[in-house]
């Protein structure tokens, strides 16, 4: 690891300035994907600005009756608070499929929007990824790629976006908040992350020197149905292979409001309108399921060896939506 | 790139590269000069000579450098010592307080013969003492109904299991480990 400078901001405009001041500079957060890729040699910051002792970490109420998730929330603190727990099991589900207890402890809302991909050319410093070094060529194309993506992705890059949070907070239509020296803005989550096309080296759409301040949980989907489910090779503590979370909801025997997002299959979580919009309006059938997920897994185009994917997540999405029905039936 | 290369407490790295760091470990105070590259498991193990937390992987998918900080458990090799400067932190060490006695999971993995090589057996032992912890304070996981009232979650063995995913026995002691665990919270 290559020695660097250390700051801890006191104050978002110092922790702005300071990046502005030190080129090559990263903000450090719970750091479990920072430090990992500073061990492998993947990033090589001159300087970590700590910003882990701002006054980020609380969780709010607002007004208008959304809920705001400070970035600094650990992810263990976020999955049990009681009043996420009631608003949006979904996104208790997804951060409590991810990682392990130790990690979910020290890891952030805002690091783990925004942590790396997985993808193993990426975090091999002796192979050709276009990621990590735009130019080198994508290694995982015609290489390993049982892992990669299903939906959007190029010829440059095919990776996944690892997080699981990040898919619950795109079907709840959750925004995020950012700070940067021209001022705050909110994005939202669905539209977070982007597609790689001809810049796979730009994950999200923050700008350099903007910081993640907050995560916010809309009224709206507040209290809906909604459930997330993940596939992946064991039992507990991997990746997503494929991942779905979904908020349904139905009034007077058809869908009133459907949100559905996949995780696993692209470099963003998937934001499933064909399907949402395929099941306005409609009876909350199996078969309309089948129908709205099959409108919106058309578009995929599998790798050599990843076409597993499309069926798996087919399954789960079908699964975890005649369970909200059934579930919105109950209530 | 491996930290194992690296200096220890810094000498040879920059003034710009270090920072004076305190830290609680085990009810001691600790004022280091810290090169920014350390971890905490280094700095526990190679300046302060507590080598009951374990290098297994370095990249927090083992568990082997468990220990709890500010009484949360944490994977050490992937904290920068210098970012968790003021912090309490407790090895497997100090579980016993004054160390006359074991912690009652220190006895109960003895009791239960709970490992073989016994390399993961100290990040076990203080991701447990975390885990309990946790599930009182009605932390839930992912076997856990998060829909249920909120409440102390009680830990059955899926539970434990679930819970301790994080830490790796590649002996395959996990079901004594569970047994273990299961004797002291019952």
């Amino acid at each position: 690891m290559k020695p660097f400078a250390y700051v801890r901001a006191g104050s978002l405009a110092e922790a702005a300035d300071a990046y502005a001041s030190h080129p090559g500079a990263r903000y450090l957060g719970g750091g479990t994907n920072l430090v990992d890729l500073m061990k492998l040699g993947v990033e090589e910051p001159t300087a970590l600005i700590d910003v882990t002792r701002l006054p980020m970490d609380g969780v709010t109420e607002l007004p208008d009756g959304s809920l705001r998730v400070g970035a600094l929330v650990r992810n263990s603190d976020l999955a049990a608070h009681p009043r996420v727990r009631e608003r949006c099991p979904a996104l208790s589900q997804a951060l409590l499929a991810g990682a392990s207890g130790q990690l979910r402890n020290a890891a952030t809302t805002g690091g783990n929007l925004l942590q790396r991909t997985r993808c193993p050319y990426f975090q091999d410093v002796s192979k050709p990824c276009n990621k990590r070094e735009p130019g080198s060529g994508c290694g995982a194309l015609a290489g390993v790629h049982r892992d990669h993506a299903v939906l959007g992705h190029s010829e440059h890059c095919v990776a996944t976006h690892p997080s699981d949070m990040a898919v619950a907070l795109a079907a709840l239509d959750a925004q995020v908040e950012l700070y940067g020296l021209a001022g705050v803005r909110r994005v939202p989550a669905a539209e977070f992350h982007r597609l790689p096309g001809d810049h796979p080296e730009r994950d999200t759409v923050v700008e350099p020197g903007e910081l993640v301040t907050a995560v916010l949980l809309p009224a709206a989907t507040a209290g809906m149905p909604s459930a997330y489910r993940k596939a992946r090779d064991r039992a507990s503590y991997a990746f997503a292979l494929a991942s779905v979370a979904a908020v349904l909801k139905v009034s007077d025997g058809v869908v009133a409001h459907a949100g559905i997002a996949f995780g696993g299959l692209a470099h963003r979580p998937w934001r499933a309108r064909r399907a949402e919009e395929a099941l306005l309006g409609v009876a909350p059938t199996e078969s309309a399921f089948e129908r709205a997920v099959d409108i919106e897994l058309e578009q995929a185009r599998p790798l050599r060896d990843n076409a597993y994917k499309v069926p798996l997540a087919r399954g789960l999405a079908v699964d975890v939506l005649g369970r909200l029905a059934r579930d919105g039936e109950e209530a | 790139m491996g930290s194992e290369h690296e200096p220890a407490h810094g000498a040879g790295a920059p003034p710009s590269h270090r920072s004076e760091t305190t830290l609680r470990v085990n009810g001691k105070p600790h004022t280091l000069a810290v090169d920014h590259r350390r971890v905490l498991l280094d700095l526990l193990r190679e300046d302060l000579d507590l080598t009951g937390a374990k290098k297994g992987c370095d990249h927090g998918q083992c568990g082997a450098c468990t220990v709890l900080v500010d009484g949360r458990r944490i994977n050490s090799c992937l904290l920068l010592a210098v970012a968790a400067d003021g912090c309490d932190v407790t090895t497997v060490e100090g579980l016993s307080g004054d160390g006359e006695e074991p912690h009652p999971l220190q006895r109960a993995f003895l009791e239960r013969d709970a490992f073989q090589c016994g390399y993961c057996t100290p990040g076990q032992i203080c991701s447990a003492v975390g885990a309990i912890a946790e599930a009182e304070a009605g932390h839930p996981s992912h076997v856990t109904d998060v829909r249920a009232v909120p409440g102390p979650v009680p830990l059955g063995r899926e539970e434990i299991r679930e819970r301790l995913s994080g830490n790796l026995c590649r002996c395959g002691a996990y079901p004594r480990i569970v047994d273990a665990v299961e004797d002291v919270i019952r």
